[in-house]
């Protein structure tokens, strides 16, 4: 850090970030109009903090002591596209907070006029923080003598832990699908990643194309995906079992297609992330020991739903037996009279609309981009390896644990910015001690 | 539009540093698919490995350059083997998912802000080629017309080329040696392997430390051409473009992977120059509302994921490959 020799006075720069992705449901919530332009308008003085994700700084001039705090003073933060996301100026504490729509990076720059006259700075006014926590992430930014601020652990704890549940279930879904087609097929599908995104997009388009209420959009994208599953299978995937090519060559081309359709989605999307038109930044309702935006808890609640109609439908239905049996040895059920190919096209059907979804949830969760799945395929892997490849409830506990990991990691000293580290490490261990994973059966692996 | 442009720009892109690098990749990816029919889709990993092992080695704790590619060499081995002991034994598809975790953890790690001290973070290291291209014997670069290279690339790509073409006599000799058969048959049959006696496992580390340090290699190159290393530069789309060159040129084959990796930076450089011509300018043969510039530079990659498929499908031996000999299947 530059400090220019005659300082006067140091001022103590406190970032806090707590980045509560979200914002407000139903009821109370306002439709935010565009992406990206949360509360921008008049900057005034707050003096508690604001319901959903902010940043949060505190400015001390540090050359008196006690410090005393610097009030008056305007804060930018822009994201990391260069869109201006907010201003705040600090209270008589000396604090501001700036509402943050989503995890990411994001650059809080200090405007020099407004601070007071006796007060000398050394013109670093810019500092980039990377709010990449779901939950009390906490960054420092000083010059000079370090303002600690913190948050109790075990509330630090308690919000990562219920980010975890919550990205695990997202994940979960997306791994569902995969285990199931793996069961079919036995297809390590390497463009499922893909899958995710394209529900993703799916929503998007239809929420910001067709102007359907998100609500309406997420089931239309679950719709869109299953036909895109159906349309994988009827011309990719079934032309090439006919075919009698291997799985590996599959693979290859499953990477193939993984490529192709990450470049399509780039082709058409553009690079740039964006947001829904509804549910962008809400309020968190504090519930003691946490504290959860509405949307947070929707997603949550509607992961589950589906999760357990899914398990228990195919624990129950016809269906959900020949897929079974077909997983188990795809000769003998033929040879029994079930339509193996038939039964093939509804697990993709089946796990492309559960991918989409988990796509479309991710969508409202933070925001849309192009290879926003392609960055969750090697967690949603490690998930199902570490359950069990090919069983459902293993893919299921595969995912809370690595959500978990994914979200708690951090506050037990994994770096934030490469928290995927955490769990792609227990993927690796997973194999080397026990590679059909937790709850798949000890056959031949080998 | 102007062809002569787009053919001496590909032209110079075969022949150029990337495709020694993805050569180099490929013969070592040639080693452990095409003649072990082991799946790493970690290269990317081997070839960071290679190349922070000399770039930490030389920016980072100033050790002398020849040091350096030792510390390379030895750390891709070092990780083989590391990756080798818990994952060789799996089948397939989890060696695949395990190779391919370990490379974007390398990735992440080198990448990171907390271990900016030793990695260089997202700018990377750099400055680390200078007693390499202190040793350059050209007084000049090189203009034959259609292509022409600088100076410091003149002796990169005689280095490397020199490299590739050890490489390719090496795995001529081994690939005709005992070993070399051994190492075909437990791509046709672990089993019946293992039940005449070999020791399998042993002979798939040796493949993989092998093609391991040819990845290594590979990075090392990358690394001196660039004269600057980070963890981007490592992507998993690294690993995949070094596939689609194996298996364009043909798996098994001495000389698949240098002329598929030289095929394909040929079409990826000739592809990409040719739409960003038809896109810019005052005229464009493509009007910006159906593709803009941005939009131009991804049709390559369109291409490469359609092209990979393809491939797969129709001709899995590629251009020089034998289908008889490489029937591509999990054990």
């Amino acid at each position: 850090m530059r400090r220019t020799t005659h300082v006067l006075v140091t001022a103590v720069l406190a970032l806090m970030v707590l980045l509560l992705p979200a914002t407000a449901a139903s009821a109370t919530e306002e439709p935010s109009p565009a992406p990206a332009t949360p509360s921008a308008s008049t900057p005034a003085p707050v003096d508690t903090p604001p319901p959903g994700a902010y940043v949060g700084v505190t400015l001390v001039d540090s050359s008196t002591e006690p410090p005393t705090p610097v009030p008056g003073v305007t804060l930018t933060v822009t994201s990391a596209d260069g869109d201006e996301v907010g201003e705040g100026v600090t209270n008589d504490d000396g604090r501001a907070f700036v509402s943050i729509p989503e995890r990411g990076e994001y650059t809080v720059e200090l405007d020099e006029t407004t601070l007071p006259d006796d007060v000398e700075f050394d013109g670093t006014t810019t500092r980039t923080v990377n709010a990449l926590l779901e939950g009390g992430n906490f960054v420092q930014f000083q010059i000079g003598v370090a303002a600690v601020e913190s948050v109790p652990f075990a509330e630090k704890f308690m919000t990562a832990l219920v980010g975890g549940i919550k990205f695990g279930l997202i994940i979960g879904l997306a791994a569902l699908g995969l285990s199931l087609i793996f069961g079919t097929t036995k297809l390590t599908n390497f463009s499922h990643g893909e899958l995710i995104t394209f529900g993703a997009i799916a929503t998007y388009v239809m929420n910001r194309a067709f102007g359907l209420p998100v609500i309406l959009a997420v089931v239309a994208a679950v719709v869109v995906s299953a036909a895109f599953g159906w349309l994988q299978d009827k011309f990719l995937w079934k032309p090439l079992r006919n075919k009698g090519i291997g799985i590996i060559a599959m693979m290859i081309v499953s990477i193939g297609f993984g490529i192709f359709l990450r470049s399509i989605f780039q082709f058409g999307f553009g690079g740039s992330r964006r947001s829904l038109s509804q549910y962008v930044t809400q309020k968190r309702e504090d519930y003691g020991f946490f504290s959860i935006a509405d949307k947070e808890a929707a997603i949550i609640i509607v992961a589950i739903v589906v999760l357990t109609i899914t398990c228990i439908g195919l624990m129950k239905t016809r269906l959900g037996k020949a897929m079974r049996a077909v997983s188990d040895n795809p000769a003998l059920s033929a040879s029994s009279g079930l339509r193996v190919d038939g039964v093939i096209r509804s697990v993709w059907i089946l796990g492309t609309a559960l991918t989409g979804l988990s796509g479309a949830l991710l969508a409202i969760n933070s925001q849309v981009n192009f290879q926003m799945g392609f960055k969750l395929l090697l967690l949603v892997f490690a998930a199902v390896t570490l359950g069990g490849l090919g069983t459902i409830w293993g893919a299921l506990l595969g995912s809370m644990i690595i959500g978990i990991l994914y979200e708690v990691g951090p506050l037990f000293g994994i770096p934030s910015s490469i928290k995927e580290v955490g769990a792609l490490v227990v993927l690796i261990l997973i194999l080397l001690v026990r590679p059909q994973g937790i709850l798949g059966r000890p056959e031949r692996i080998g | 539009m102007d062809y002569g442009t787009i053919l001496s720009s590909a032209l110079a892109s075969a022949l150029g540093p990337t495709a020694i690098v993805y050569a180099l990749a490929a013969i070592g990816l040639n080693i452990h698919f095409g003649y072990t029919g082991l799946l790493n889709f970690g290269q990317a990993g081997f070839m960071a490995v290679g190349a922070f092992g000399l770039s930490v080695s030389v920016v980072t704790y100033d050790l002398p350059f020849v040091v350096g590619i030792l510390v390379a060499l030895l750390a891709t081995v070092v990780l083989a083997i590391i990756l080798g002991v818990p994952t060789l034994r799996l089948r397939a598809d989890y060696l695949a998912i395990a190779t391919i975790a370990t490379a974007e953890i390398l990735r992440l790690i080198f990448g990171a802000v907390e271990t900016k001290d030793v990695f260089g973070g997202s700018n990377g290291l750099s400055g680390f080629a200078q007693s390499f291209n202190d040793l350059n014997p050209y007084g000049g670069g090189l203009d034959i017309g259609i292509i022409s290279y600088r100076r410091d690339d003149l002796w990169t790509l005689t280095v490397g080329w020199a490299l590739v073409a050890l490489a390719c006599l090496l795995i001529w000799l081994l690939m005709r040696s005992p070993w070399g058969r051994v190492l075909r048959s437990i791509r046709e049959d672990e089993d019946a392997v293992r039940s005449l006696g070999k020791n399998v496992f042993a002979y798939k580390m040796q493949a993989l430390v092998l093609g391991g340090v040819f990845g290594g290699l590979g990075g090392i190159v990358l690394a001196l051409s660039q004269n600057n290393i980070k963890g981007s530069d490592f992507s998993t789309n690294v690993t995949f473009y070094a596939y689609t060159a194996l298996l364009i040129g043909g798996a098994a084959r001495v000389l698949g992977p240098v002329i598929g990796a030289m095929i394909f930076w040929f079409l990826m450089t000739g592809i990409g120059s040719f739409f960003s011509q038809a896109t810019s300018g005052a005229d464009p043969l493509i009007p910006n509302d159906i593709m803009t510039d941005t939009q131009a530079s991804l049709v390559r990659l369109v291409l490469v994921g359609l092209g990979l498929m393809l491939l797969m499908i129709y001709r899995p031996q590629g251009i020089f490959g034998d289908r008889k000999e490489l029937a591509i299947d999990a054990r």
